[in-house]
Formats: C-alpha cells, structure tokens, sequence
C-alpha cells in the first residue's frame, strides 16, 4: 500500500482522493487491488513486445558479439576477437569517416535550411499554408522512391540536372559517379527530404514565442536580426535543441543512413557513401558475419550515447537560461 | 501594453510581398523533382530522357507495371501489414498509456521510463539481433514476421500519454460512479475522447510502414510476401534501360503516401510539432 501512495506523486493525488464508500464498490483496498491488476493487464502487451523486439535484441547484441555466428545456427565463441578484429578493419574506418562527414556536413546544413524556412513560412500570407505543405511533401514520400527518382534525375549526361547545367558547362558533372561528389549529392538530398520536417518542428517552437517580446522590441526599434539574436534565437533554444539531436540520430542510426545508401548509390562508388550502418548491413546480410556485425553495433550505440551525453551536457540540456 | 488595434496595426498585414515571392520559388524547386516524375511517367517510353512536355499523354507504363509485373501484389501485402500494425499498434499503445496516465500501480513510474528508455532505438540500430530473435521465433517469411516487429515502438505510448494526462478525470469519473470496469472505460470513453490523437499516430505509422524498406528486405525472402518497397528496388536492377516502367512502379508506390498525407496533413502536422515540445 506504501508503495502504491509513492507512486503516485503530486499529479495523480486529488483533493477528492479520500476513500470513497459505496454500498456497491467494496472496501478500498480490494478497490486499489482492482485497479492495480487493471493497469498491469493494459500495460501487459506492450510492455511484453518490448521486451522481445527491442530489449531482448538489445541484450543479445552485446552477447552476439562475443561469437561469430555463420548464419546456419552455429555460433562459436570468440570472446574480443570481434572487437579487435575493428582495429585492422579499413573498410570500417572508412565508413566511420563516412558517417563522420555526413553528421557534420549534414547536421548544421539541415538545421539553418530548416531554420530559414521556418523564419520565412512563419507569419501569414497568401497561401502559406500550400507552401509548408510543398516543403514537407519530400518527407512523406519513401526514402527508396526519393532514392530511385533522384537517381533518375541525375543519370550522367541524360538526366534533368545535366539538361539543366548544360548551358552554365555543367552538363557533363557526374554526381553520383565520383566518390566526393557523391557524398555532396547524398547530403543534398538528405537535406531536401529533411528540411520540411524540422521545419514544422521549429515553427511550433516559434509559435510559442510569446508575440508580446517581438513587438514591444519593435517599438523600442531593435532591428529585426536584434530582434532574432536576443529573442527568437534564445527562446528557441529547447526546440533547437531537439532538432539537433533529433537529426544526428537520425544521421547516424537512422534509416536515412540504410535506404537512401542501398538505393542511390550501394555504398559506392569506392565505398565513398557506405555508411557505418550500411557497412553492418553488408557484414551481417551480405557476409553472414552476425557476431561481427553485433559487436559494430555496440561500438555505433556507444559512440551516440556518448556524443548526446557530451551534447546534453554542453548545452546544459538545451534549456533556456535566464542568466 | 499596447492595446488591441494598436498590435494589430503592428502586424504586418498579409501582402504579396518579396517574402511571399521568395517562398514561392522555394516551394516550387522543392517539389519540382516530384512533378517532373509525375509527368515522365506519362510520357511515351522514348522521349523519357527528352526535356520538356512530352508530345502526348499516355497509360502504357502504369498499365504496364500493374499488369505485367506482381505490382499489386506488393502493394497489397503493404497495405495488409501497414493497416494491421496500424490498428493493432494504436489499440495497445491506447490502452498501456491510458494504464500509465490514469491507473495507480507499483512499478508504474519504472515502466514508463523503461518504455521511455526505448524511445531512440532505431531499427538499424537492433537490426542484426532484431533478425536473429525473429528467425529463432520462425516469423522469417511470415505476415507476422512483418507485422509483429513493427508495432512496438515507445513514441506512440509517449504522445497517447501526454494526451491521457490532459482529460479531464470527471469524464472517467462519471463512469466509475456507474460501476463500470476498467476495460469498459477504456473502451466507451477514454477511447472515443482520443480521437485526435489517434488520428495523428494513424497517419503517422501508416506512413512508416507502408514506406519501410529495411526490415521487410531482410525479413522475407518469399517473392509472394514483397512490400511495395522493397518490390521497387528490385525493378532497379531487372529494368536497367526501363527508366519508364521503375517511374511508373515508383508512383503507384506514391501514391497512397500523398494521398494519406493530403487526408490526414493536419493531424501529421499536430503530431511532428508536439514531439518537438517534449
């Protein structure tokens, strides 16, 4: 019973929460009891699917690792073998530098772009409404349809962008077909599919910026980058925050990272896009190296545990400080 | 503080300015490459590459991939498994995060933040052992194979929550006083009151699935099981000089996610904005 009165703090205890007695409803506790077995039985499937699909992998992934398993039901135990095996890897170093650059290049790209468009579809006019859902359309569709279409539009030579280019002499850039450019290309389009998405994150942020700070800056006449610097940039803080982090998930572990690669270019070429999480693809399905492929993906899990710690701790939780 | 006319006449008042122009253009280079898809896919299977409007409309290449390639097929198992781990997913969110905003239980608070704890977990990231506990439990190849791993995912149990915290406890209360049980509350009142919610989640994880691509790539080897998706990416490599006919495939794919996006663009907007709040 103790337990029960803990675990319900301030929220869930109502000034009308004394024992109720009805003829009808029984004693308190055999009342308390009910709806105990109540919130376990509703909790029950959920918390039990968890478990198995994404605790139990969790688990394993880290147990996995320490064998090498051929994909036919035969595991061997190889205790770090798997972990040192990563030091002699290049192909794993190159798609570390892969993921590297994407973050970098892709993170603070998609945040200003998606800033902007939110600064510029923030206040009304006609039709506003049409252009955010222009902006967000990319993000509904499928990142193996986005990849397919652009790499129809970017075929060497024949296709819309080098029709496009010819007549500034850039007809002939092939921009999948080289391994720096191919990396621009990739971002450029991962931004393009992302950028409608952060940008109805941060206009609801910017909604919540109360109008009564703008506008009495605008009466002591603060320009309107002031009134960005000093009001919206801080009190955006929070929203901004997620957004970041939100985005280098996503660029590390997210699908962006797997379908966009597997369909726009296989990794290629010379590897020059296969991501970390391509690579564990390729080891796990294409070479059967479970026990590999595992022990990558705890070294990709504490590598984002530990940048987001380091990132939450830098920017005090992202919170807005009245200092 | 100004009075009202006065913020009013602050405002800038709706004009078709160069704010307004720049938005245009933007907006129009952004969904170009979708436009230019969807013309292409019209066009005589010869004048793909030409620039430009094509010299006439024509049918062939959707006809084309729907009758000569198991198109449908693939558009059908998206469908069975997308409304499956839709209607299942937002049943049992409902009814464990109406158990974790409203029902008093020991251990409640430690399940939440365990379910929580899941909330950045991506695929890629479990993929590997995901696959392994999928083929011990024999669902490779399997609907339940496709369905049954999707529809566990914290964030739905997250945004149900918040919204459960945020009804009024008399509405319940009401029901109580009748002697009704807990599944019945659930059911007559907690339910219909979550509309809007559920309406968001439904949008949102019909969109998720129905455009999956990795999961039903590794998780079925069954050309009959396919999902939309991964049916597409295998025209990739069969048409290499079909442009036409992995167009024309790519928009019959499209299709269902612009249509949900256009039904449900107000709830998928409510809930990309609130998962930015938290």
């Amino acid at each position: 019973m103790t337990v029960v009165q803990r675990q319900s703090p301030g929220r869930t205890a109502r000034p009308g929460d004394a024992p109720r007695s009805g003829p009808a409803r029984g004693s308190l506790a055999g009342r308390r009891r009910r709806e105990a077995l109540a919130g376990y039985a509703f909790v029950a499937p959920d918390l039990l699917g968890l478990l198995v699909f994404v605790g139990l992998p969790m688990a394993l992934a880290l147990g996995v690792s320490l064998y090498e398993a051929d994909g036919f039901g035969g595991y061997t135990f190889v205790g770090l073998d798997n972990f040192r095996l990563m030091a002699s890897d290049d192909q794993l170093w190159q798609s570390l530098r892969v993921t590297g650059t994407y973050v970098v290049a892709f993170v603070p790209l998609c945040f200003v772009v998606s800033l902007g468009l939110a600064l510029l579809v923030r206040d009304h006019f006609p039709g506003v409404s049409g252009v955010r859902a222009a902006l967000f359309a990319p993000n509904v569709i499928s990142l193996v349809v986005v990849g397919i279409v652009w790499q129809f539009l970017l075929i060497d030579k024949q296709g819309m962008l080098s029709n496009v280019l010819r007549p500034v002499g850039l007809g002939d850039v092939s921009f999948l077909g080289s391994p720096g450019l191919a990396m621009v290309t990739y971002i450029l389009i991962s931004v393009w599919f992302f950028m409608g998405y952060n940008m109805l994150i941060l206009l609801g942020g910017l909604k919540d910026i109360p109008r009564e700070y703008t506008e009495a800056a605008m009466i002591d006449g603060a320009s309107s980058w002031q009134r960005f610097r000093h009001i919206t940039w801080p009190m955006l803080r929070p929203t901004s925050f997620f957004v970041v982090v939100n985005s280098m998930v996503g660029a590390v572990t997210g699908l962006q990272a797997f379908d966009l690669v597997y369909v726009l270019t296989r990794g290629g070429p010379a590897n020059s896009t296969s991501t970390v999480v391509f690579y564990i693809y390729q080891q796990a399905f294409g070479f059967n190296h479970y026990g590999y492929a595992s022990a990558l993906t705890t070294v990709v899990v504490a590598f984002l545990v530990v940048t987001t710690g380091i990132m939450f701790v830098a920017t005090r939780g992202g919170r807005f400080h009245a200092e | 503080m100004p009075s009202d006319t006065a913020t009013h006449a602050l405002r800038p008042r709706p004009r078709i300015g160069v704010r307004a122009l720049v938005a245009y253009l933007i907006a129009a280079l952004t969904v170009a490459p979708l436009l230019w898809l969807l013309v292409t896919v019209f066009k005589p299977g010869d004048e793909v590459f030409r620039p430009g409007l094509p010299s006439r409309l024509t049918l062939d290449n959707i006809t084309y991939v729907l009758t000569q390639i198991p198109l449908g097929r693939y558009v059908l198992n998206s469908a069975v498994v997308s409304v499956a781990v839709t209607v299942v997913a937002l049943a049992l969110h409902s009814m464990a995060a109406y158990a974790l905003a409203r029902l008093r239980f020991p251990g409640r608070q430690l399940i939440f933040s365990l379910i929580i704890s899941t909330l950045l977990v991506s695929l890629p990231v479990i993929l590997v052992p995901l696959f392994l506990v999928v083929k011990q439990l024999g669902l490779l190849d399997s609907y339940a194979g496709l369905i049954l791993p999707a529809i566990f995912h914290a964030f739905g149990i997250f945004l149900l929550r918040q919204y459960y915290l945020n009804i009024p406890r008399e509405l319940e209360e009401a029901a109580d006083l009748d002697g009704c049980g807990y599944f019945r509350r659930w059911w007559t009142i907690v339910l219909p009151l979550s509309k809007p919610a559920l309406a968001s989640l439904s949008v949102l994880f019909f969109l998720a699935n129905w455009n999956a691509f990795l999961w039903p790539l590794i998780a079925t080897q069954d050309p009959n099981l396919r999902m939309v998706q991964v049916g597409i990416s295998t025209l990739q490599g069969q048409y290499v000089s079909g442009w036409h006919y992995v167009l024309a495939a790519t928009v019959v794919a499209a299709v269902p996610t612009v249509v949900a996006f256009l039904i449900g663009q107000r709830w998928l907007v409510d809930a990309i904005k609130t998962s930015g709040l938290k």
